[in-house]
C-alpha cells in the first residue's frame, strides 16, 4: 500500500485549493448562473418567512421578557416600596429610584410606609435579563411580553412611573399570571409573609 | 494569667475577661454574635443569648461540664477552660432557636427598613436563622415615634437589647428615655413624650443593632449598598471628629461612626457632627473605608467619589497613545 500523501488543515472545514484546468462548460458560466437564478426564482413560489411588522406581530412566548411593569394590588395600591434590590441585581445599571414616606392621605395610593416616588430603568441599558423581578420582594416589578416601542430620542428611553405603573382600572391591568413560577406560588402560599394577600 | 481554649484555640488572657472578650482575641470564627453586648458599654450583655457556649471544662482543677449553656458576653474566663462555640452541634441549635426567638415580634419590613444592609439581626439571621418562620400569632405592634428632633423610633423592630439605654446612661447627663412595662408587652420610651437631645444622644443610632432608633435627617433618602463609606473628620470641640461619611457622587447623605469589625463605635462621636454637618466642605475626606466583603455594602460599584470622565477630549487621548508607544519603545530600547 503506498501511502498517500496527507494535506494537513487547520479547521475541518478549510478546503485544499487546486488548480486544475476548468472545463468548456465551466468556462461559459451560463450553466452556473441559471442554476443560480433558479434557485432564486424558486423562492418566489414559497412560503414568505418575513411578515410587516407593525400591522402584523409574530406570536411571542407567553414568558417572554420584555417591557417592565410595577404592578398594583387588589386595591389598587402600588406595591413598589422603593427597597433598591432590582437596582442592586440589575447587571446593567439599569435602575434608579428615589424613595419618599407615604403621607397619611395617600394610604390609598400605596401599600407601604416607604414608596418609589421617582422609578427609571433606562431601556437602552436593560438586558431584559429578569434579574430586577426575581429579586423583588414585594412582587411589584414584572416583565411582560410587550416589546419596547422605537423611537429617535434617547431620553424617551428613560421610563419613568408614568410609563411603568400599571393602570389602576381594574379591567386595564395587566396580567402577568403567566409568569408567575411555581417558586413565587409557593412563596405566596405562606400566609406567615405579611406582604401576602 | 489564666489560659483558656476556645473552639481548639488556646490563648492566655488577663483574670477578668470573659470568655466572649477572650474569643474577641483570638477572632475569627472563633468569635460568638452578639446583638446585646457591647464592649464600651458597662453593664451591657446578657439579655440576647445568641453568645450562647458550651463550656466543656469548667477548670484546671473541676474538669466536669458546665450543666448548661452559658451567656459567653457574661462568664469570666476561669484559667483551665474549655469552651466549645461553632465545634459544638448543641450551640448551634440553640443559637438557632434564639434566633427564632428574636424574629418573633420582628416585622418582615427589611424592604422598607433603613438598617437593611447593616443590621446585625438579618447578619445573624442570614448565618444562623432558618429560612421560614413557624410563627403564627399576631405581632405585638406600635406606633412609629419621634423621640428627639432627629431620631426616630420603630418599636416594632426593637429587641430590647438595652445598649441605647447604657449609651445614653454613659455619655450623656441625663437620661430621659427608658424601658416601659414589662414582659412581652415591655417598650423603649420616653416617659410622656419627652424628647432626647442630648449631645451625644445620636449615638443610639449606631448603637441599635436593628433598625429600630434610626436618623430621620437620612429617613428613606437612600439604601445603605448604593451609598459609599468614606472616612472622614473634622476639627470638633465636643468629639473626636472621626466619622464615615456615606457619600453618592459629591453628595453626603448621613454621617455614622466609624464601626469595626464587631459593629461596634470606635469612638462616639456628638450630635452635630451626626446631623448638622452635610455639606462635603465641613469634612476632610481622607478616603474609602475598608467594608468587609461579605457585606452589601460592598455590593456597591462606586470606587471614588468624583464623576469619571467616560470619554477623554481627542486631543488628550492621542497624547496619551503617544506617550504609551515612546514608553513602549523606550522600554524595549533599553
Amino acid at each position: 500500500m503506498t501511502e498517500e500523501k496527507k494535506t494537513y488543515t487547520f479547521t475541518t472545514r478549510s478546503k485544499v485549493v487546486s488548480n486544475k484546468k476548468m472545463t468548456f462548460m465551466e468556462k461559459i458560466y451560463f450553466p452556473a448562473i441559471i442554476k443560480g437564478m433558479l434557485i432564486t426564482f424558486s423562492h418566489l413560489f414559497k412560503k414568505k418567512t418575513t411578515i410587516q411588522y407593525p400591522e402584523v406581530k409574530r406570536n411571542i412566548a407567553e414568558i417572554y421578557r420584555g417591557k417592565h411593569v410595577l404592578k398594583r394590588d387588589d386595591e389598587g395600591r402600588e406595591r413598589c416600596t422603593a427597597c433598591g434590590l432590582c437596582a442592586l441585581s440589575c447587571p446593567a445599571e439599569a435602575i434608579t429610584m428615589i424613595a419618599a414616606e407615604r403621607k397619611a392621605d395617600e394610604m390609598h395610593l400605596y401599600r407601604e410606609e416607604k414608596y418609589a416616588k421617582v422609578y427609571e430603568i433606562n431601556m437602552l441599558r436593560c438586558i431584559f435579563c429578569g434579574l430586577c423581578e426575581e429579586a423583588c420582594p414585594k412582587e411589584a416589578i414584572f416583565l411582560t411580553n410587550e416589546i419596547v416601542p422605537s423611537n429617535y430620542e434617547r431620553e424617551n428611553f428613560i421610563y419613568g412611573k408614568d410609563k411603568l405603573v400599571e393602570p389602576m382600572d381594574k379591567d386595564k391591568r395587566i396580567d402577568i399570571s403567566k409568569r408567575q413560577t411555581t417558586a413565587v406560588l409557593e412563596f405566596k402560599k405562606d400566609k406567615n409573609q405579611s406582604h401576602n394577600n | 494569667m489564666l489560659t483558656v481554649t476556645i473552639d481548639n484555640h488556646t490563648i492566655e488572657v488577663e483574670e477578668g475577661t470573659t470568655i466572649l472578650q477572650a474569643a474577641r482575641l483570638i477572632g475569627g470564627d472563633v468569635v460568638p454574635p452578639a446583638m446585646c453586648y457591647y464592649s464600651k458599654l458597662k453593664g451591657s450583655g446578657g439579655k440576647c443569648r445568641t453568645c450562647l457556649v458550651k463550656v466543656s471544662q469548667s477548670s484546671a482543677k473541676d474538669p466536669r461540664p458546665m450543666p448548661k449553656l452559658v451567656a459567653s458576653c457574661r462568664t469570666p474566663v476561669v484559667d483551665g477552660m474549655v469552651v466549645q462555640n461553632k465545634t459544638s452541634q448543641e450551640v448551634l441549635d440553640a443559637r438557632k432557636a434564639i434566633v427564632e426567638f428574636l424574629l418573633i415580634n420582628h416585622p418582615l419590613d427589611c424592604p422598607v427598613c433603613d438598617q437593611a444592609g447593616e443590621c446585625d439581626l438579618q447578619n445573624l439571621s442570614f448565618d444562623n436563622g432558618k429560612e421560614e418562620t413557624r410563627y403564627e400569632e399576631s405581632k405585638r405592634e406600635f406606633e412609629v415615634i419621634d423621640i428627639g428632633e432627629q431620631i426616630k423610633l420603630h418599636m416594632n423592630r426593637c429587641i430590647l437589647c438595652y445598649r441605647c439605654i447604657y449609651t445614653v446612661d454613659q455619655l450623656t447627663e441625663k437620661r430621659v428615655h427608658g424601658v416601659l412595662y414589662r414582659g412581652d408587652v415591655s417598650e423603649i420610651s420616653t416617659y410622656i413624650k419627652n424628647e432626647i437631645n442630648n449631645d451625644f444622644s445620636g449615638n443610639i443610632i449606631d448603637v441599635c443593632p436593628v433598625g429600630a432608633l434610626t436618623d430621620k435627617t437620612f429617613r428613606f433618602k437612600n439604601r445603605v449598598w448604593f451609598l459609599k463609606a468614606m472616612d472622614a473628620h473634622r476639627a470638633c470641640t465636643k468629639c473626636s471628629g472621626k466619622v464615615t461619611a456615606w457619600m453618592r457622587g459629591e453628595e453626603i447623605y448621613r454621617i455614622t461612626g466609624r464601626k469595626d469589625k464587631y459593629g461596634e463605635l470606635e469612638e462616639f462621636i456628638c450630635n452635630e457632627c451626626r446631623f448638622e454637618k452635610k455639606e462635603p466642605k465641613d469634612w476632610t475626606i481622607e478616603g474609602p473605608r475598608a467594608i468587609q466583603r461579605y457585606s452589601v455594602i460592598s455590593q456597591n460599584h462606586y470606587t471614588n467619589t468624583k464623576t469619571p470622565s467616560v470619554i477623554l477630549p481627542l486631543e488628550e487621548r492621542m497624547i496619551k497613545q503617544e506617550d504609551y508607544k515612546r514608553n513602549r519603545k523606550n522600554n524595549f530600547n533599553n
